[in-house]
């Protein structure tokens, strides 16, 4: 291992990004107040995407003393995680909170800081960067939930996140601190050898794993650890939500992916059954609960949740099959997820914002382009050909079906079909009830996110040979 | 090893940082009093492992866990920081830090 070089340059994304985001927040304090946001909006959207470039450029390779890596898997996800925080971003751009306002302009900021440490997670090859970059990404995300400071609801969502949030990462930290005790180191590469040298690993190390995985599964808001997200995903201000839905879930997916199939590889056999069993209860729980919403924030919230447990298949398949699936499935989550949630933060009447799934009635009539991108979204949800999301299902599914856990694919595809319930209930709304009051006209920078997420998810197919040999080569690069 | 280590051995150190590490956890899910209570077992469980990564350190002569130790102090200032100020924001707008009351939210 170069453990001794340095080569600063690898990091430059990340580098950018955090200059980026101290320059516009020093700009953002010089404006007058209330006018800082939209420029800092635009800026951070432009940092986002010379990032964006920087990251497709980068060097594969190792620096820092062995604690950052980058290689194809780290590019792949930061891609997706960049993605995650520019649209986030461009949906903060007309959010107006309930006093007619726009958001503060530290919450471009927050975004890109939180981006930034999502970046690092992906990035990690030592449990210590995995720890600070997880923190500097969920430090900001408390911030960003309790961020519309006169409302109860948005206070009330921070503070719970920051309770659990926080005794999550107490509990990975501990892990932390086992596995390094009983495996002597905390560089991935050391701990591949520390859990191959023995065929029974200490038991020290095993608690440790174990640890690990709730705190991270705690972050994907995996079942049983998933107690905070309808709460959060409810009262947060809306373009926060579709943050959290997005690139936090994709950075903690990363992490998952890279210890699990790097240091802890050699012991899938004995972490499969942990995996296996969240997956399930998180796709069933999702299912079910999300049944009896009128809140279509809470609904989502409890739909992530079981997109999670989908997602976890392709982990649980301890494959490179799976990690392929895995990715593909993420990035078929992303376009439609990202495209729902243009559409709830589009909710709008008088200028107030309304979250009842009621409030959608007759949206097929008074705005048709809006109510078919929506509709063409539940329906990648539910899995329905050709859409992005059945490719990203299609995907786990096999994987997992070729690792022999046929238990947990014909739980998912039923779970999948008690989903179809809730999504195309949305669509009924639309489309067969009586018309509610008019929604304002949308914004034009949402039409243009979910006009261009609506032709993502329709065209995914298009783009899938080059997708999948991206994730393969990611999927490879995470192996080797 | 470091002899403060060798004269009790390691075990008593990760008995400390366990005994902390369950005091912390069940302090967050058995306390229904007051929020700032919640603030004070979070720091315990960051302490706690901790005092893991300094004991280990010092066992395997490996400095890493002491560098870790120093992160994880200023992250933890952090986050106490962070976490005070939502429960001002949280107080202006709710008149009340008991953990039960923070229930706006159910279903």
């Amino acid at each position: 291992m170069s453990a001794t070089v340095f080569n600063w340059t690898i990091a430059l994304p990340e580098i950018t990004l955090a200059l980026s985001g101290i320059i516009i927040l020093v700009a953002g304090v010089l404006q007058r107040k209330g006018e800082g946001f939209f420029p800092a909006a635009i800026l951070s959207l432009g940092a986002f995407l010379l990032c964006g470039f920087l990251v497709l450029l980068s060097p594969s390779g190792a620096g820092y003393a062995g604690t950052f890596v980058n290689d194809g898997f780290a590019r792949f996800m930061k891609v997706l995680i960049l993605a995650g925080g520019f649209v986030a971003v461009a949906l903060c751009v007309s959010y107006r909170t309930s006093e007619r306002q726009p958001l503060p302009f530290e919450t471009p900021v927050l975004m890109l800081f939180s981006t930034l440490g999502a970046m690092l997670m992906a990035s990690s090859a030592n449990l210590m960067t995995l720890f600070v970059g997880l923190e500097l990404s969920s430090l900001s995300i408390y911030i960003l939930c309790a961020l519309e400071r006169d409302n109860v609801f948005s206070s009330e969502a921070g503070m719970k996140y920051f309770i659990l949030g926080s005794l999550a990462s107490g509990l990975l930290l501990y892990g932390i601190s086992l596995v390094y005790g009983y495996a002597g180191t905390m560089e991935y590469t050391g701990l591949v050898a520390a859990v191959r040298a023995s065929s029974m690993p200490p038991m020290g190390l095993v608690v440790g794993i174990v640890f690990v995985v709730v705190g991270l599964c705690f972050k994907l808001s995996a079942v049983p650890f998933h107690m905070w997200t309808p709460d959060v995903y409810q009262g947060a201000p809306t373009p926060v939500t579709a943050y959290m839905a997005g690139a936090p879930k994709f950075a903690a997916f990363a992490l998952f992916l890279r210890v699990m199939a790097g240091p802890f590889g050699s012991m899938a056999p004995r972490w499969q059954i942990l995996i296996e069993t969240v997956s399930i209860l998180s796709m069933v729980y999702g299912a079910f609960a999300a049944i009896p919403q009128t809140n279509i924030k809470r609904l989502m919230a409890y739909s992530s949740i079981g997109h999670m447990g989908y997602a976890l298949m392709g982990l649980a398949a301890a494959s490179t099959a799976g990690t392929q699936a895995t990715l593909i499935y993420l990035a078929a989550y992303f376009v439609m997820n990202a495209g729902v949630f243009a559409g709830i933060a589009a909710m709008r009447r008088n200028g107030r914002e309304v979250n009842s799934i009621a409030d959608l009635a007759g949206l097929g009539r008074s705005d048709p382009a809006m109510a078919l991108a929506l509709a063409v979204f539940m329906f990648s949800m539910v899995g329905a050909p050709p859409l992005a999301g059945f490719f990203g299902k299609f995907m786990v599914f096999a994987a997992a079906w070729q690792s022999g856990l046929y238990v947990l694919v014909s739980i998912g595809a039923l779970s999948s079909v008690v989903g179809a319930y809730y999504y195309l209930r949305i669509v009924k709304v639309m489309y067969f009830d009586a018309p509610a009051h008019e929604l304002d006209r949308p914004a034009p920078s949402l039409l243009f996110v979910s006009g261009g997420m609506g032709i993502a998810t329709v065209a995914f197919a298009v783009g899938l040979g080059p997708l999948m040999s991206v994730a393969h080569q990611a999927a490879l690069a995470l192996a080797g | 090893m470091n002899p403060a280590i060798a004269s009790v051995g390691l075990g008593p150190y990760l008995f400390v940082s366990a005994a902390l590490l369950v005091l912390g956890v069940f302090g967050i899910f058995l306390n229904r009093k007051n929020i700032i209570v919640l603030l004070m077992s979070m720091e315990l469980i960051l302490l706690s492992a901790n005092l893991n990564l300094v004991a280990f350190s010092s066992a395997h002569g490996d400095l890493s866990g002491q560098v870790m130790v120093l992160f994880v102090l200023t992250i933890a200032a952090a986050e106490a920081a962070i976490g005070l100020a939502i429960v001002t924001v949280y107080f202006r707008n709710r008149g009340s830090i008991q953990v039960e009351d923070v229930t706006m939210m159910k279903g």
